[in-house]
């Protein structure tokens, strides 16, 4: 936080903004994923409410507020309330350690009779040097939410689903935490920003000593991580609970899984989890293998000098330059989305023995093989 | 280090108020319907339930658990360790290569005799 009033008040409305962007995004993803697998399955989905069915959103908020808040009578009050509120903390804080775009820089001003001096915002809520370690932390305290519903909503089902949900989340964990391991060992350093800022240029590179560039290519994460990419994108659509891996909600066996008991805005609050978390993982990815908000061949220099040399102050282009960034992120980020809301209408769900077989089976020793060899190749490369 | 975590306190306080504040709202505002007996019941599929809700649940999660506790402190080691060994490269590198491969070789055998004694298949 900062020093004077001007810095924490713009601190604080960051703070406020990039949670309630991240919880705004919910209906939208909903309705793309209604209007998805709609479009996927021929059919036409919400489209009668507003141009293209976007009003939808607007209705379905309505009625979340006017439902009936039914507790069941075995249900545990306290808990079965509080299991929606633990369940959005998690994803709510991951999403606040992710670096969205470039910092902007504020010169001097005058305001109300006295100058404000030169501040520097970044457009993420909190900047962490162990960002990843942070995010990792934060995000796997989401099982806590789901097992808090299942016991507290006194259901057979509800439980069943739940304990699935974590021996899932918790499997799945691994994989997820020695994907990145390899990464790790190429960037050195837990930083965020400093991965997205590593990933600049064209791709760089030492051949047994020598530097290497490849103008080209970017510098992106995928194409020294191919493997580690792939497990990383599968962990994390089991560790959002999303098809193919949504055995924790398979309606075919346990009607909803953990929030069968459950409706109305405490189902909502589950769904902001949820797609929380998607958001997380696809920004993770996205910062991992896809450079962050980086565009290929465009440097922040050079986008922040020519809006300077076209008349801008040095504020408002270095305003617009993040806003550049930001824009970019945003796309890979929803390409992401978009992605997980493709698999979800297009895979079968896997069978619960299948599911775990894959993760400690399959994904774990390709993960640790994965690391054996980037430490093995770097060690080599650098050596020369 | 207070200073850094800060946002993400307050973060948190924003997050619980907005979750606790709509649970509440939404009590006020949603319809009341009288309960009955039937509709108090534990959602089952038409029928009333049968056996008393605790269910025993399969040793297996609890094995999961335990095996992802072995695994998971793994990864923990192996974090620090990337950034130690890319800093330490051209002097330390070989000597922390083999050190953690020895390491890796152990827990792998862990998860190869895990494997060998079933103690990963669902069945």
């Amino acid at each position: 936080m900062g020093a004077d009033q001007f810095e924490i008040a713009v601190n604080l409305l960051k703070l406020i903004v990039i949670f309630l962007a991240m919880v705004q995004l919910v209906p939208i993803l909903v309705w793309a994923e209604r209007r998805g697998s709609a479009f996927i399955q021929n059919r036409l989905g919400p489209n009668r409410v507003g141009p293209l069915g976007l009003l939808q959103l607007l209705a379905d908020a309505i009625k979340f507020i006017f439902k009936e808040q039914f507790i069941p009578a075995n249900a545990k009050p306290f808990l079965f309330k509080a299991a929606p509120v633990i369940a959005l903390v998690p994803a709510a804080l991951a999403f606040a350690a992710i670096p969205l775009s470039t910092p902007v820089e504020v010169s001097t001003f005058e305001l109300f009779g006295r100058a404000w001096g030169p501040y520097v915002f970044e457009i993420q809520t909190v900047h962490m040097n162990v960002g990843i370690i942070y995010i990792l932390g934060v995000s796997s305290l989401g099982a806590y939410g789901l097992l808090t519903a299942g016991w507290a909503s006194g259901n057979k089902y509800s439980l069943l689903g739940a304990l699935r949900a974590c021996a899932q989340m918790v499997s799945y964990e691994l994989a997820l935490g020695l994907s990145i391991v390899g990464a790790l060992i190429l960037y050195g350093t837990f930083s965020l920003n400093e991965m997205v800022q590593l990933q600049e240029g064209p791709l760089a590179f030492a051949w047994f000593g020598k530097q290497v560039t490849v103008g080209w290519l970017p510098n992106w994460g995928i194409i020294f991580q191919p493997l580690g990419a792939v497990l990383f994108l599968t962990a994390a659509f089991a560790e959002s609970n999303r098809l193919p891996f949504d055995l924790p909600e398979a309606e075919g066996e346990l009607v909803a899984g953990f929030h069968t008991e459950y409706g109305g805005f405490k189902m909502l609050l589950f769904f902001m989890g949820e797609y929380g978390h998607m958001l997380v993982s696809s920004a993770l990815f996205v910062i991992f293998f896809l450079g962050g908000y980086g565009i290929p061949f465009l440097t922040q220099d050079t986008v922040f000098q020519s809006l300077l040399n076209n008349g801008f102050s040095p504020t408002v282009s270095s305003l617009l330059t993040s806003l550049v960034f930001l824009i970019s992120f945003l796309m890979k980020v929803f390409f992401f989305l978009w992605f997980f809301i493709w698999v979800r209408w297009t895979l079968p769900r896997f069978r619960y023995d299948k599911l775990m077989d894959l993760g400690w089976k399959t994904m774990l020793p390709w993960g640790l093989m994965n690391l054996f060899v980037t430490a093995i190749a770097v060690y080599v490369m650098n050596r020369g | 280090m207070i200073q850094q975590l800060l946002p993400v306190l307050i973060l948190f306080v924003v997050v619980i108020a907005f979750g606790t504040g709509m649970i509440l709202l939404t009590t006020l505002t949603g319809f009341k319907v009288r309960a009955t007996q039937a509709k108090e019941n534990p959602y089952e599929c038409g029928v009333a339930g049968q056996a008393p809700n605790s269910t025993q649940i399969p040793v297996k999660f609890y094995l999961t658990a335990i095996s992802f506790i072995l695994f998971d402190i793994e990864i923990v080691f192996l974090y620090p360790w990337t950034l130690i060994y890319r800093e330490t490269m051209p002097e330390a590198g070989l000597y922390l290569l083999l050190s953690m491969g020895f390491f890796l070789f152990v827990l792998v055998f862990g998860l190869f005799y895990e494997w060998k004694a079933k103690a990963l298949e669902w069945d």
